[in-house]
């Protein structure tokens, strides 16, 4: 869909749900567009980036096909999302990835292969690779640290600094205009609705998952994935500490911190990504966009198999395949986060920007009411 | 016409609100039950897929429903908005069911809103359903397919004939054509509020005009098939709930959001430009049902609301936007007025001062077209208080009932309460299945 039609869908949507309100109590989209006359682009990107796809007004919509309306809100925030995240990316370049969400999968495996290819130039010679190494250091006689920590390092700042000014450009065009101290207040409301996942619980008996009947399934595989990806993060930062400051070089044992929080988020990963691909391959396509599908998929498979090769380098570390797969899973790696500011991760700062303007509205309007109630006592 | 020899012990007719709360009490009785629903899936229960919340009497807070309200003043609010003859003692009964409907709906798998949540109104009187109507529906066709209630979608009820055992055979039209044989018929199929030629009959050539705010499957064709078969008919035929609609919505199923509820704020003119007088410039709620008969007076039943900036922030918002021009004359050429006109009518109207009103400032001007929306009709067929159908010629039907839109117009014979319809319908249809599931087991 081109990028007006999304919005101006997204538009005519909007307005009837404004007029409806039935669904108020499914999610904070709906509270959002009380009394709204005017969609400006901002506020419909906020309201498309508020949106969880839970699907719950779908099923629940008096107004979706075949009535003449043919209300389909899931999917016509889903296109305008897609949209948002192409738009205010930065750099602008990488909004191609969102309006042609299969150049992102390309640019991740492109992105991985020259990582590879680059990793096996520096390394000397090929054949070295498939030396039987083990014990501590063995890592680094497959692949230098020098290569493996630059590339690393470099990929890792590319997706901090590119995912940092996209959200900062997004939050500076959907920033409330409330007091800060209503920012402020929101925070901790905020964080919570982001770390609980609380909209996926659809007002409480869940969500559509896959189709009318309600589930938090969802909402379970995106908790183990997300928690998995926090672990290994951690995990990654204990290896570091493992080596910088206690000058303990890897391979780690499965009984030291590095490798236990790796192998634990591994299998959130593993389990999460799986499932949240089994519910996007299951559920029903009529509320469904394609081509945010197509960027949960590459994403969700992006995570998979850099958590299945480290999982592949684990157990076998010890053998003639372990330079090969040190290749194969750095690439990976490397490859994700080259493509991460161009990939639905995009989503997380986005929606966890959008969670913080509904809080701190709420929070507004609360402040509103307290000072209106204070007035009425004093009268 | 294969006729299927093991009659069901009860066969619902429709598949709304009432017809699902009789299919499932029947059910839970042990009765065999049989529901067969006029539209496809997609469309599927009646009216009740444009409601929100449902009226119920409770003597203490509940979570979903906060404060007191007692049985007593939901009969007197009853009384004060049905006209004067209507069946008081059926009204106490149906009222008293109301206080167990939340938990029995709750019990069922319907999931109703926590009023912090959200912005529904603050209401003591009604409990509002969390997602609204349709997801109400969907929870109810999955608990009665969940205890075996034998569902039917496109399947109509065209004919009625008793059959020797006392029982009822009823000819189904749809993707084949059958006969279903059924010791009690239990008829939810709902008013004629989307017969066009009934409509025509009764309210003349100009409900041709008429926005049909419920679905178009809600035909009366069940209700007219029980009055041929000598069912006593209750309320008035050319009596009905008509509010302002945006004449650009659909001819059916706009439900909801193409109310028009800006009139006090704005300018009403007909479609020759000359002010049309809606007496009352309140915005209460019931006056809304006065604005729809106003419109339908009107030539061509037609009318335009004009407003200005102001105005329409003032107003609720609405489905379809407004229609906007920079001069009164432009906006006149785009709604096909005459432009002298309406800013005679839009200088007397600003000369005027009554009231809160503000004038119209302007420009620019915006505009919202209006024909008449009809909710539904104030007539049906006359039941006891086991919703079993009263004869004309005295006495009632043991084994045919009557329940939901049907047999409204026993209580209320005018106006309108929030969230009656959906009471009405689920303590209906209760008491006709359970009442026919009792019969069928003898």
């Amino acid at each position: 869909m081109p990028p007006d039609s999304a919005a101006s869908e997204a538009e005519r949507v909007l307005r009837i749900c404004s007029a409806c309100m039935y669904c108020d109590g499914l999610c904070p989209v709906f509270p959002a567009l009380a009394g709204r006359h005017a969609y400006p682009a901002n506020d419909l990107n906020y309201l498309a980036n508020l949106c969880h796809n839970c699907r719950g007004c779908w099923y629940a919509c008096q107004y979706a096909p075949p009535h003449p309306f043919a209300v389909n809100l899931p999917t016509a925030l889903a296109a305008l999302r897609r949209e948002s995240y192409a738009e205010t990316v930065w750099p602008r370049l990488l909004g191609r990835a969102f309006r042609r969400p299969a150049l992102g999968a390309v640019l991740i495996v492109a992105a991985a292969l020259a990582a590879m290819i680059a990793i096996v130039a520096a390394s000397g010679s090929p054949a070295a690779l498939w030396r039987v190494r083990a014990g501590p250091g063995s890592f680094y006689a497959a692949v230098p640290w020098s290569v493996m920590a630059g590339l690393a390092g470099v990929s890792i700042a590319w997706a901090i600094v590119s995912m940092a000014a996209s959200t900062w450009r997004f939050w500076r065009a959907i920033a409330p205009k409330v007091p800060g101290r209503a920012l402020w207040l929101a925070a901790g409301p905020a964080l919570r609705d982001i770390v609980t996942l609380r909209h996926l619980g659809g007002g409480g008996p869940g969500c559509n998952d896959e189709d009318i009947r309600f589930s938090k399934r969802r909402r379970l595989f995106h908790h183990l994935m997300a928690g998995g990806v926090a672990l290994d993060v951690a995990a990654t930062l204990a290896a570091a500490a493992c080596q910088d400051v206690f000058s303990w070089p890897p391979p780690y044992p499965l009984a030291s911190l590095p490798v236990g929080l790796g192998a634990v988020g591994g299998v959130g990963v593993v389990v999460g990504a799986a499932g949240l691909l089994a519910l996007e391959a299951r559920a029903d396509r009529a509320p469904s966009e394609r081509g945010e599908s197509v960027l949960n998929v590459a994403f969700l498979v992006a995570l998979e198999v850099v958590a299945l090769s480290g999982f592949a380098l684990f157990a076998l570390r010890d053998t003639a395949v372990m330079g090969p797969l040190l290749v194969v899973h750095i690439g990976t790696v490397v490859g994700l986060f080259v493509g991460l500011p161009a990939m639905k991760s995009l989503h997380a700062p986005f929606r966890a920007a959008a969670l913080l303007r509904a809080a701190a509205e709420q929070k507004a309007s609360e402040g509103k009411e307290g000072a209106r109630a204070a007035r009425v006592l004093s009268e | 016409m294969p006729a299927t020899a093991d009659p069901w012990d009860v066969l619902v007719i429709g598949g709304g609100l009432a017809g699902l709360c009789a299919a499932i009490s029947a059910r839970k009785l042990g009765a065999s039950v049989r529901l067969i629903e006029s539209a496809p899936s997609e469309s599927r229960g009646g009216n009740a897929r444009h409601a929100r919340n449902f009226r119920a009497a409770h003597g203490a807070p509940a979570w979903h429903s906060p404060g007191v309200y007692t049985a007593d003043e939901f009969l007197s609010e009853l009384r004060k908005a049905s006209a004067p003859q209507f069946d008081e003692g059926l009204a106490q009964e149906l009222i008293a069911d109301t206080t167990g409907l939340a938990s029995w709906l709750m019990d069922c798998g319907v999931r109703l809103q926590d009023p912090r949540v959200g912005v529904v109104p603050f209401s003591r009187r009604t409990a509002f359903l969390l997602g609204g109507g349709k997801a109400m529906l969907n929870a109810l066709y999955q608990t009665a397919a969940g205890i075996g209630v034998v569902v039917g979608y496109g399947a109509e009820a065209v004919g009625l004939a008793d059959r020797p055992d006392g029982g009822w055979s009823v000819e189904v039209a749809g993707a084949e054509r059958q006969r279903i044989a059924a010791r009690c018929v239990v008829v939810a199929a709902g008013g004629p509020g989307a017969d066009p030629e009934w409509l025509r009959a009764h309210f003349g050539p100009a409900a041709d005009g008429y926005s049909i705010r419920g679905c178009a499957y809600s035909n009366g064709h069940a209700m007219q098939m029980l009055i041929e078969a000598g069912a006593r008919t209750v309320g008035d035929p050319t009596t009905c709930h008509i509010v302002a609609v945006d004449a650009r919505g659909p001819r059916f199923d706009g439900g909801i959001v193409t109310r028009i509820t800006a009139i006090p704020y704005g300018l009403v003119v007909d479609r020759d430009a000359a002010r049309v007088d809606i007496e009352s410039h309140d915005v209460g709620r019931t006056h809304y049902a006065r604005w729809g008969p106003r419109i339908a007076r009107c030539p061509g039943g037609v009318a335009f609301l004009i407003l200005d900036a102001g105005a329409l922030e003032r107003a609720a918002p609405t489905a379809l936007p407004a229609i906007s021009a920079d001069t009164i004359a432009a906006l006149a050429g785009t709604l096909g007025l005459d432009a002298d006109a309406l800013a005679r009518a839009l200088e007397a109207f600003n000369a005027e001062r009554s009231g809160r009103r503000h004038p119209l400032s302007g420009p620019p001007f915006f505009a919202f077209p209006m024909r008449p929306g009809l909710t539904f009709v104030h007539y049906g067929v006359a039941v006891d208080e086991r919703m079993r159908v009263r004869r004309r010629d005295g006495g009632t039907v043991a084994t045919l009932f009557a329940a939901g839109m049907i047999m409204a117009a026993n209580i209320l014979r005018s106006g309108y309460l929030a969230g009656l319809g959906l009471a009405l319908a689920a303590v209906s249809g209760r008491r006709a299945g359970e009442a026919a599931a009792r019969h069928a087991a003898g």
